[in-house]
């Protein structure tokens, strides 16, 4: 294997937590970058000519491609797992950006007691109420310690939104039931829509309290605090799945590049797939030497580091961990090991379809235009004589509706699903459907984990990931509770005919419910629970970060990109003005 | 190399106004006109096309609610995409073991590529493009539970609302059945206004909207 001339930093991942860390420390060091990414090289620019649902949204071309890599999925330990052979319940992005190239843009923050879940609701309700196998943990990190990395995160991206809590006071037409913030969002919220307009004045009837969603996709032309500039969002609803037309969805190529292209010290490599972090003993003091890659020619090469960052997505991060032999597996038999464990995903389904009589001009919108209730989030609402803990945000976003998705939604009343009677229907709902959205928190549990498949391989050779995951009662209790809360919604919104979300049975990967899935190289407090500190700094090996939501405990109702990139600005605080005056652990083990 | 392959229309076979996508260029042909049109084929035998054509507009018929498959060109946006990446499982996971018998959760386990289960169903269904339309449906409903068919009816909605780069949605006739604008600049002053009340611009194309003439769609990767 040929060694590479040795450089300061490497990366592993170039998007969103990748390029920030390389911006950061590009901007803030006279360290030398290498963002290594194993998709293809994007730029701003690229996305003018691809607002073609069949293409992006149905064939997936910003997505990673399973032929080379997937995972495999199964209930429980007991059962053998299926790889999953096209993309579905989550699309991780693939090229200079990742995910963050093709989301909507949907940017809350997480509720304060997230961060400390397993104190506040022992607490509140006695260990007995935790679910039987619950892995359920407290992050090591409060929301006091993050508020600071919030709000630039917010300004990083020119947030959209209505502040609900500014330093405790509530504030009417905001999420009331937010933490706190010390300042407003830096740009007035979205235009909202008709669909989410009607959402917004019947659940603000109903006695809720409505707020616009903070989106990513600026009201109005902003310049950041690193002086980058982006135009106003236009509405054309061509948003998750794709590329910003005119760069108003803050994405890595238009909000991060910028930066990075202009620092002679960070240099980006594609086509650069990483097979193994190089490290030098598991013990108590080990040390990651650089990674291994095949590089754009297919030539197997060694990139010699002195700090590496492994930035790449969720379940690459925890793959990348357990082929390169770093740290001990999660053994779900003896609860020992830590890597792999704690696997959540989100708790995602359309809880109420709303037939109208009325037109909605539903094409209109943007990835993160609407309206959102938390008035059934996290514990905003006494679970005392509830059979679930916490919960989530209902909402009405008006994202764009694009027909090949969509078309074909039809109420109950109809029995068929082609033919004259169906196309009849459909033709006739297909503007007059919307649906109320429910996103609620996916407890850890001990049986949901990741670790290596004993047969499935991915292109070179290596074991794909295998995810153990199934749904518990508390997600199905909480499913059952929230949709009837939907339903009235929607009827106070006139709809004609209802259709109620079935209800959540077997963890299905087939149905799309976000590209949020967490942990497997968790943070917490102490090395025997976690793979990571607080400052994402890996508890064996110092000179290795672990980025991204991956370090999630557990999963928090909100999308989780905000709350990633404001860890991320934590890591880089600690790095720069820490860890690069005296490299070793930030934190006693 | 398989011998080449059209698909041979005659306006007055299927009466009235026909608009077919020959390779993206629209082609029109009235029923007065005598002659006849043939569209290269790059996956489907003939018989074979005439079949899906006939099968997709049982899954999506031309009636008094507005055009349906035929003139959407279903069948050739079909073949198109089988011919192409997608019709060869190009971006697929197909290491084995594969399982049919896989449960729902886990999606089609299958090894079977999307032009293998065509060409395997069309093997059954020889003739179907001759027989009434009550019978064409019986026929459609005794396959109703099977891959090939979910496959047909979900390709068969793509070619009626795809760009129509992709050959189908010819004219944008689907889009105009359902009020959908396509891709759109800027709806920037409309998205706020309009409440409750039809706002239909006038369809465009991906290429229309952006002036870009040199877009490739995936079903010409090579």
């Amino acid at each position: 294997m040929k060694t590479l001339p040795p450089v300061d930093v490497v990366v592993i991942g170039g998007g969103w937590t990748g390029l920030l860390m390389a911006k950061e420390l590009a901007s803030r060091t006279a360290l030398s970058i290498v963002v290594l990414e194993r998709g293809k090289q994007r730029q701003a620019g690229d996305y003018f000519a691809t607002m073609d649902e069949l293409d992006y949204a149905i064939r997936l071309q910003m997505m990673q491609d399973p032929s080379q890599e997937t995972v495999t999925v199964r209930h429980n330990s007991g059962e053998r797992a299926f790889p999953v052979r096209q993309l579905a319940s989550f699309l991780p992005g693939s090229g200079v950006g990742g995910a963050g190239e093709h989301w909507n843009g949907i940017c809350p923050r997480f509720q304060p007691d997230c961060f400390e879940l397993l104190s506040r609701t022992t607490e509140k309700y006695g260990s007995k109420r935790l679910p039987e196998d619950h892995a359920i943990q407290d992050w090591g990190v409060s929301y006091d310690d993050l508020e600071p990395y919030y709000i630039r995160a917010e300004l990083l991206m020119g947030i959209s939104g209505k502040a609900g809590n500014i330093r405790g006071k509530k504030i009417e037409g905001g999420n009331v039931f937010e933490g706190w913030r010390s300042a407003e969002y830096p740009t007035p919220p979205t235009k909202i829509p008709y669909f989410s307009a009607l959402f917004r004045d019947a659940s603000k009837e109903l006695g809720y309290h409505p707020y616009p969603n903070p989106a990513a996709t600026a009201s109005e032309p902003y310049t950041n605090q690193d002086g980058v500039s982006r135009p106003a969002c236009l509405y054309c609803g061509f948003c998750e799945r794709f590329g910003c037309m005119i760069g108003a969805k803050s994405q890595p190529t238009n909000t991060l590049l910028p930066i990075i292209d202009k620092q002679k010290n960070v240099s980006v490599r594609t086509e650069a797939w990483v097979r193994r972090i190089v490290h030098e003993s598991a013990g108590k003091a080990g040390r990651a030497r650089g990674v291994s890659y095949i590089d754009a020619k297919g030539e197997e090469v060694f990139q010699p580091a002195e700090l590496v960052f492994l930035a790449s997505w969720t379940l690459n991060n925890t793959r990348l961990l357990l082929l390169s032999g770093i740290g001990q597996p999660y053994d779900l038999r003896n609860g020992t090991g830590t890597v792999g464990r704690n696997l959540t995903h989100h708790v995602s389904f359309p809880a109420a379809t709303a037939f109208f009589n009325k037109p909605l001009n539903r094409f209109m919108g943007s990835g993160a235009a609407g309206i959102c209730i938390s008035d059934f989030d996290g514990d905003a609402f006494d679970h005392t004589s509830l059979p679930f803990l916490r919960g989530g945000a209902l909402f009405a976003l008006s994202l764009g509706y694009r027909p090949i998705e969509n078309f074909g939604v039809v109420p109950a009343t109809v029995k068929v699903s082609w033919g004259a009677e169906w196309k009849k229907a459909a033709i006739s709902y297909y503007d007059r459907t919307g649906r109320i959205g429910f996103l609620g928190e996916h407890l850890a549990y001990k049986g949901n984990y990741a670790d290596l498949d004993p047969t499935y391989k991915d292109h070179l050779g290596d074991p794909l990931l295998r995810l153990t995951i199934d749904w518990r009662d508390n997600e199905r209790n909480m499913s059952d509770f929230i949709v009837p809360k939907a339903v009235e919604i929607a009827r106070a919104m006139g709809a004609k005919e209802v259709t109620p979300f079935s209800g959540i049975r077997k963890y299905d990967t087939t149905r799309y419910q976000t590209t949020h899935v967490q942990g497997g190289a968790i943070m917490g407090r102490s090395p025997e629970v976690s793979v990571v500190n607080p400052y994402l700094q890996h508890w064996q090996v110092p000179n290795l970060f672990v980025l991204g939501a991956s370090s999630f405990p557990q999963n928090a109702s909100g999308n989780p990109t905000l709350t990633i990139l404001a860890l991320t600005y934590n890591t880089a605080d600690a790095v720069v003005d820490r860890y690069l005056r005296g490299p070793g652990a930030l934190l006693g083990a | 190399m398989r011998r080449r392959e059209f698909l041979t229309l005659s306006a007055a076979s299927v009466g009235g106004m026909l608009v077919c996508s020959l390779d993206r260029k629209i082609v029109r042909l009235s029923a007065q006109s005598t002659k006849s049109i043939r569209i290269p084929l790059r996956f489907f035998t003939e018989s074979e096309a005439m079949v899906i054509a006939a099968a997709a507009a049982r899954i999506f018929p031309s009636d008094d609610t507005g055009p349906g498959a035929r003139e959407a060109g279903v069948a050739i946006y079909i073949d198109r995409q089988l011919a192409g990446p997608w019709g060869k499982d190009r971006h697929r996971y197909t290491h084995e073991p594969f399982d049919d018998n896989a449960p729902p959760e886990f999606g089609y386990q299958g090894k079977a590529n999307p032009q293998r289960i065509y060409r395997e169903a069309l093997k059954d269904l020889t003739g179907f493009n001759e027989l009434p339309a009550s019978e064409q449906d019986e026929r459609l409903k005794q396959i109703e539970s099977t891959v090939f068919f979910s496959l047909l009816r979900r390709n068969t909605i793509e070619g009626m609302f795809c760009d129509p780069i992709h050959a189908g949605n010819v004219d944008m006739v689907g889009w105009q059945l359902i009020g959908f604008p396509g891709p759109q600049m800027s709806n920037y002053a409309d998205v706020d206004r309009h409440f409750g009340e039809a706002f239909r611009p006038k369809p465009s194309s991906l290429q229309q909207v952006t002036e870009v003439n040199d877009i490739r769609p995936s079903e010409d990767e090579q």
